[in-house]
């Protein structure tokens, strides 16, 4: 069998009831296209979110509607063919984020990311995945980190945790409550992560570890389409963590990472967890709600909370990171469309990883940079590490002079002392 | 066959026949979409898909997100369409006389200049959706044949509805009968195109906020 058939057979095959659904409903009228930042920031049509999916429409209305089956006989439909889908490549990946804006603004309902994550599941099959996201994807299975990050650099990180807190960083202890997961960014560029985490859960008393087999949350797998890889690279944490016997699964500040483990993971293993999985700023705002987590002073800096989408429109966390804000950031204000509706940071989905994507990803940063523009503040801050790095690459483009920070690691600096 | 004859087989064994189609080929395709499936989620939910998907088929009727200029002449063009379309269908005399007859109960008629303005504003909306979509960058790049004949499959019963009632054009005989086939064109059309949106759209929604809802997204 071919790569186009493979393709178009693993598309026949994403065809659920939802998605015939979606498509039946589909009246052209173009709304989602003022939804997705890649048509607002560039009035290109092509990026209107449906359209990036037009081949997978077809294979829809020619396998499984009367009128597609009617064209065809009538020799008047068009067969998707290789070329198509090479050139709808760049659509469905380099100008997508999953980041799920048109799936709210779609008039007649329609999931449109649900049928874009569906449709990658058929480009990978048919060979036409980016590079950049491939190389990732290949890293991650073999090395373990689509960073190339592993053990030893997480253990370098540890070992200075422990040198500079004076506490200790469970790693593989059996019995504990929680696991923590952290994200590829984490550990290659952001591995203050490590301290903050050991010295909140050392002042809240949270019995928690990390696994040797099983530390890294980020899943190319998801981005990429791939479902069995994605199986693959979530294994890793299931095992470990039922392995350690936690009750609980913390996902990282990594949006990719919570919808993997959270929401998809269950059903890439084909079987529910044995542990439940809760993203690090849900246990945050837990603890804060219990009065063990425990902040004193304030940061007067004028700020702002980047919503990651994976963690609103697509995860329900929208709440939780504004209490803990609250608690050190008198000066706390929001952007416009925050929360359910804030725009993408241009580089969730996989584009981050795709370097053929960088130009266009930067070109519609500008939609980050008006929401930033109205505010006028100095600090972003953000619960995903992607983000994070996206938001700083903007922003060094667009020569905006802002810190960006993790919203654990700002919590972890107000920390009041570990009461005795 | 005379003009009355072709009268009476259209609005008698005619109308029948496309009624019968409608109901029969919507009620196959809504259970051909459905029974497709989807998998169960094996993740813990966080809320419910029942309410949250019961609550955003409504919703979405309503809630519309900020629009572009182009986005809100296709909306409010939008409205005025199936606004007006549904007023002069369930509320002209003439049509609840005819459904009375069917369903053997009826309800009251809207006046007729009522029934006047919202055909002309239905019939006016259509064009400049029409106009929109060959005008409008995005709406040209994702139109197809069906899009045409759908609209125009749409456009024919309002239009010699319109005629009829002011005896515009053609004789009352023309008129009816022409009108009376245009309605069972778009019958017989509605269960394999996308016109079935008329019911798919309602499944849509609930899919859409079923998998809001499992995950405890409030929009």
């Amino acid at each position: 069998m071919n790569t186009l058939q493979r393709g178009i057979n693993a598309m026949i095959e994403q065809i659920d009831a939802p998605i015939a659904t979606f498509f039946t409903s589909c009246v052209h009228c173009g709304l989602c296209a003022d939804s997705c930042l890649f048509y607002t920031e560039t009035q290109d049509p092509k990026f209107t979110p449906i359209y990036k999916l037009e081949p997978l429409r077809r294979i829809w209305q020619q396998e499984y509607t009367f009128w597609g089956k009617l064209m065809s006989q009538l020799g008047l439909s068009k067969p998707v063919t290789d070329a198509e889908l090479a050139a709808w490549e760049p659509l469905v990946y380099d100008s997508c984020t999953l980041c799920g804006r048109c799936s709210l603004a779609c008039p007649v309902g329609n999931d449109i990311v649900y049928m874009v994550r569906k449709m990658r599941e058929g480009m990978v099959a048919s060979g036409h995945a980016p590079e950049g996201l491939k190389g990732a994807t290949q890293r991650a299975i073999g090395l373990g980190s689509p960073m190339g990050v592993n053990l030893n650099t997480l253990m370098a990180h540890i070992h200075n945790t422990e040198k500079e807190t004076g506490l200790s960083v469970p790693l593989d202890k059996e019995g504990a409550d929680y696991m923590m997961v952290l994200s590829s960014a984490e550990i290659a560029e952001y591995s203050e992560i490590v301290s903050a985490v050991t010295r909140i859960f050392h002042q809240a008393g949270v019995s928690w570890t990390m696994a040797s087999d099983g530390f890294e949350g980020t899943n190319s797998g998801i981005q990429i389409g791939s479902s069995d890889l994605a199986a693959e690279l979530l294994s890793r944490v299931v095992r470990a963590a039922e392995r350690l016997k936690v009750k609980y699964v913390i996902s990282p500040e990594c949006g990719h990472a919570y919808t993997a483990l959270r929401w998809e993971g269950p059903n890439l293993i084909g079987r529910p967890y044995h542990f439940e999985v809760i993203h690090i700023i849900e246990l945050l705002d837990q603890l804060r709600s219990e009065g063990r987590l425990r902040t004193e002073g304030l940061d007067e800096t004028r700020m702002t909370f980047h919503d990651p989408c994976q963690m609103v429109r697509r995860g329900g966390v929208v709440e939780q990171p504004r209490n803990l804000l609250h608690m050190v950031a008198p000066n706390f204000v929001e952007m416009p469309d925050a929360g359910i509706q804030n725009w993408c940071c241009g580089g969730g989905g996989g584009v981050s990883a795709n370097e053929r994507a960088e130009p266009l990803r930067i070109k519609v940063f500008s939609r980050k940079k008006a929401q930033l523009d109205a505010i006028g503040v100095d600090t972003i801050v953000t619960s995903c590490s992607n983000c994070r790095t996206m938001l700083l690459d903007g922003l060094e483009h667009n020569s905006m002079n802002l810190n960006v920070v993790g919203l654990t690691e700002l919590i972890a600096e107000h920390l009041a002392p570990a009461s005795k | 066959m005379n003009p009355q004859d072709l009268l009476y087989w259209v609005r008698g064994t005619g109308l029948q026949i496309a009624a019968a189609i409608f109901v029969l080929g919507m009620s196959y395709r809504m259970l051909h979409l459905v029974l497709l499936g989807r998998k169960k989620s094996l993740a813990i939910p966080r809320g419910s898909e029942w309410a949250y998907g019961l609550r955003i088929m409504w919703q979405r009727s309503f809630v519309l997100p900020e629009l572009s200029a182009r986005g809100k002449f296709t909306v409010v063009a939008g409205y005025i369409f199936h606004l007006g379309f549904l007023i002069t269908l369930f509320f002209l005399s003439q049509h609840i006389d005819m459904l009375r007859a069917i369903l053997k109960f009826g309800w009251p008629a809207l006046p007729r200049s009522v029934i006047d303005i919202a055909a002309i504003l239905s019939i006016a909306a259509m064009i400049a959706l029409l106009v929109h979509r060959i005008i409008d960058p995005v709406k040209r790049l994702l139109s197809d044949f069906q899009d045409y004949l759908t609209w125009a499959l749409t456009f024919l019963p309002l239009l010699t509805g319109f005629m009829l009632l002011r005896s515009i054009g053609f004789g009352y005989t023309t008129l009816l009968t022409l009108h009376i086939l245009s309605v069972e064109l778009l019958l017989i059309a509605i269960p394999f195109t996308k016109l079935a949106h008329m019911f798919s759209t309602f499944v849509s929604r609930w899919y859409n906020g079923a998998s809001a809802g499992f995950r405890g997204v409030k929009a």
